[in-house]
C-alpha cells in the first residue's frame, strides 16, 4: 500500500525546513502544499486547530504537528533507512535535550534580533551569540552534533543558517566572527543533498524578512 | 540495580521533578532522591546541568539526563521490563508528545501567570486556561476510551505530563480565587484527576496542596522583597 504523505508548510520557515530535510534524508515522496500565513487555509485550520501553524505532516490522512515531533515520527515510521536519532537511549536523550535547547534558546532570541531595535536588539544579539557559543562547545571537534554522522540536532539547527544573512544584516554583526566553528559546521551540512536542496537562498530569506518587518511595523 | 546507580536531583514542590519520580515508580526503579535546597544550587546540579542549572536531573551511573520530558522518555526506553509509558504505536506517540508539549509551551505558562496578573490580562489568561482544559477534556474522552487514564488502564505520557501540574492548578484556584477545573464543564478530567492522584505511582510523590500553598506564599513574598533586577 503506497503511503500518502502531504506536507503543509511555508518555504521560509526553519521549522518546515527541518521536516523537509528529514523527508529528503529518508527519500520519502510527498505532496508539498505552500501555505500563505497571512491568509490561512481551511485545511490548516482543520489539521492544526490548536496552534494553526505550519509545518503539519499528513500521513495517510492523519495530521502530525510540531516540527521536532514530526521529525521523530518520520524517523520511527521509516526506520529502515538513514536513521536520524541515535539508537541508544542515552545519546538519544542528549539529542532531544539539544534540539529542545535550539527551540528554547535560539528561536525567540533570533526573532528579537530582526524585530527589535536599540537596547532590546543589543540584548538579543548578546543572548544569540551566547547560545551559539554554547552550541559550539557542544559540537567540540566532531564534524556534526550527531558525532560522525548528521543527525537530529544538526537537522534541528541547520535551517537557521539560511536566516543568518538576515540576522547579520539587521543586527549589524558577524556570526562567523563570534562562532567560526558553527559556520564551518553549517557549510559541512550544506554538502549534503538533503540540506542543500532544502535550504532557501539567504538573499531570498532576507527579502522575505524585509517584507515581514514592514508588516510588523518594525521599520 | 543498585540504588545508588540511579539518582534524581530535585525539589519536592516541582511538578517537573514529579514527572521523573512517577516514571521511576511506574518502572519500579530504586533511586536516591537528592533534594536541592530552594534558593541555592548544589555543585552536583551545576556540574550535571551546566546549561540550564535546573532540576530535575536524572543521573544514571555517571550520565546526567536533563529536561523532564526527555527524562521520562529515557526512563521508558531504558527500563523496558516495566509497563510502557509511551505508546508503541508511532502515531499515538506523536499525539502524546504533542499534548505534553502543549501543556509545557502553552497551558502551564498561562496558568502560572494568573496569580500575578490583574484585570483584563488576568481574565484573558483564565480564559486561555479554561479553553485548554476543554481541549484536554475532549482529548481525554478520545484517548482514554472509557478507561481511567489518557493512557487507558495505566498511567501514560499525557497523564504524567498533565497530572504533575495538578498541585499547582489547585494552588492557583485557591490563592487566585478562581475555578479552573470545573465538574460541570470537564467532568471527565475531574474524575481523571482523582484516579491519577490515587494511583500507587503518584500518591507518595504528589505534594499536599496546603504545603504547596505555603511554599507559594513564601516564593511570592521572596520575589516581592527581592531587589530590583539589574539591567
Amino acid at each position: 500500500m503506497a503511503d500518502e504523505v502531504v506536507l503543509v508548510d511555508t518555504w521560509v520557515s526553519m521549522f518546515g525546513m527541518r521536516v523537509r530535510i528529514a523527508l529528503a534524508e529518508k527519500g520519502i515522496k510527498y505532496e508539498y502544499k505552500e501555505e500563505d500565513l497571512c491568509n490561512k487555509s481551511k485545511l490548516l485550520l482543520k489539521i492544526n486547530p490548536i496552534y494553526k501553524k505550519i509545518p503539519v505532516l499528513i500521513h495517510n490522512g492523519k495530521p502530525v504537528c510540531e516540527s521536532l515531533i514530526i521529525v521523530q515520527y518520520i524517523d520511527e515510521v521509516w526506520n529502515d533507512r538513514s536513521p536520524l536519532m541515535p539508537s541508544d537511549p542515552y545519546p538519544r536523550a542528549c539529542a532531544r535535550f539539544w534540539a529542545d535547547f535550539v527551540d528554547k534558546r535560539v528561536y525567540d532570541v533570533a526573532k528579537k534580533v530582526w524585530t527589535t531595535k536599540g537596547e532590546e536588539q543589543e540584548a538579543a544579539k548578546k543572548e544569540f551569540i551566547e547560545a551559539f557559543q554554547i552550541l559550539e562547545r557542544q559540537l567540540g571537534d566532531h564534524p556534526y552534533f550527531g558525532g560522525e554522522r548528521f543527525g537530529f540536532v544538526d537537522l534541528s539547527l541547520i535551517p537557521f543558517y539560511s536566516w543568518f544573512y538576515a540576522y547579520e544584516t539587521f543586527g549589524n554583526f558577524s556570526i562567523e566572527a563570534e562562532c567560526p566553528k558553527i559556520i564551518a559546521w553549517a557549510k559541512r551540512c550544506l554538502q549534503k543533498d538533503s540540506v542543500a536542496s532544502t535550504l532557501p537562498d539567504e538573499k531570498k530569506v532576507y527579502e522575505c524578512v524585509v517584507q515581514m518587518r514592514k508588516r510588523f511595523g518594525v521599520e | 540495580m543498585a540504588k545508588n546507580d540511579v539518582k534524581l536531583l530535585g525539589v519536592w514542590a516541582s511538578p517537573f521533578v514529579m514527572r521523573a519520580r512517577i516514571s521511576l515508580n511506574i518502572k519500579s526503579v530504586n533511586y536516591e532522591f537528592l533534594e536541592e535546597t530552594v534558593g541555592s544550587k548544589s555543585e552536583l546540579l551545576l556540574q550535571s546541568n551546566p546549561v540550564h542549572k535546573k532540576v530535575p536531573v536524572l543521573i544514571h551511573g555517571d550520565k546526567p539526563i536533563c529536561e523532564s520530558l526527555v527524562i521520562v522518555q529515557y526512563i521508558d526506553e531504558v527500563w523496558t521490563s516495566g509497563p510502557s509509558i509511551l505508546s508503541t504505536d508511532h502515531y499515538d506517540r506523536a499525539i502524546q508528545r504533542f499534548w505534553a508539549a502543549y501543556l509545557d509551551d502553552k497551558w502551564f505558562p498561562a496558568m502560572r501567570r494568573i496569580r500575578g496578573a490583574q484585570g483584563e490580562e488576568r481574565q484573558e489568561l483564565v480564559d486561555q486556561v479554561v479553553e485548554g482544559l476543554a481541549l484536554l477534556e475532549e482529548a481525554f474522552g478520545k484517548y482514554s476510551k472509557g478507561k481511567a487514564f489518557f493512557g487507558g488502564d495505566q498511567i501514560g505520557f499525557i497523564d504524567i505530563a498533565f497530572g504533575s501540574l495538578l498541585g499547582w492548578l489547585r494552588v492557583t484556584e485557591k490563592l487566585g480565587e478562581v475555578k479552573l477545573l470545573d465538574e460541570a464543564k470537564t467532568p471527565g478530567l475531574v474524575k481523571w484527576a482523582e484516579s491519577f492522584c490515587a494511583d500507587a505511582a503518584v500518591k507518595s510523590v504528589m505534594p499536599e496542596t496546603e504545603k504547596l500553598i505555603e511554599f507559594s506564599k513564601l516564593l511570592m513574598a521572596k520575589m516581592k522583597g527581592a531587589p530590583p533586577p539589574k539591567n
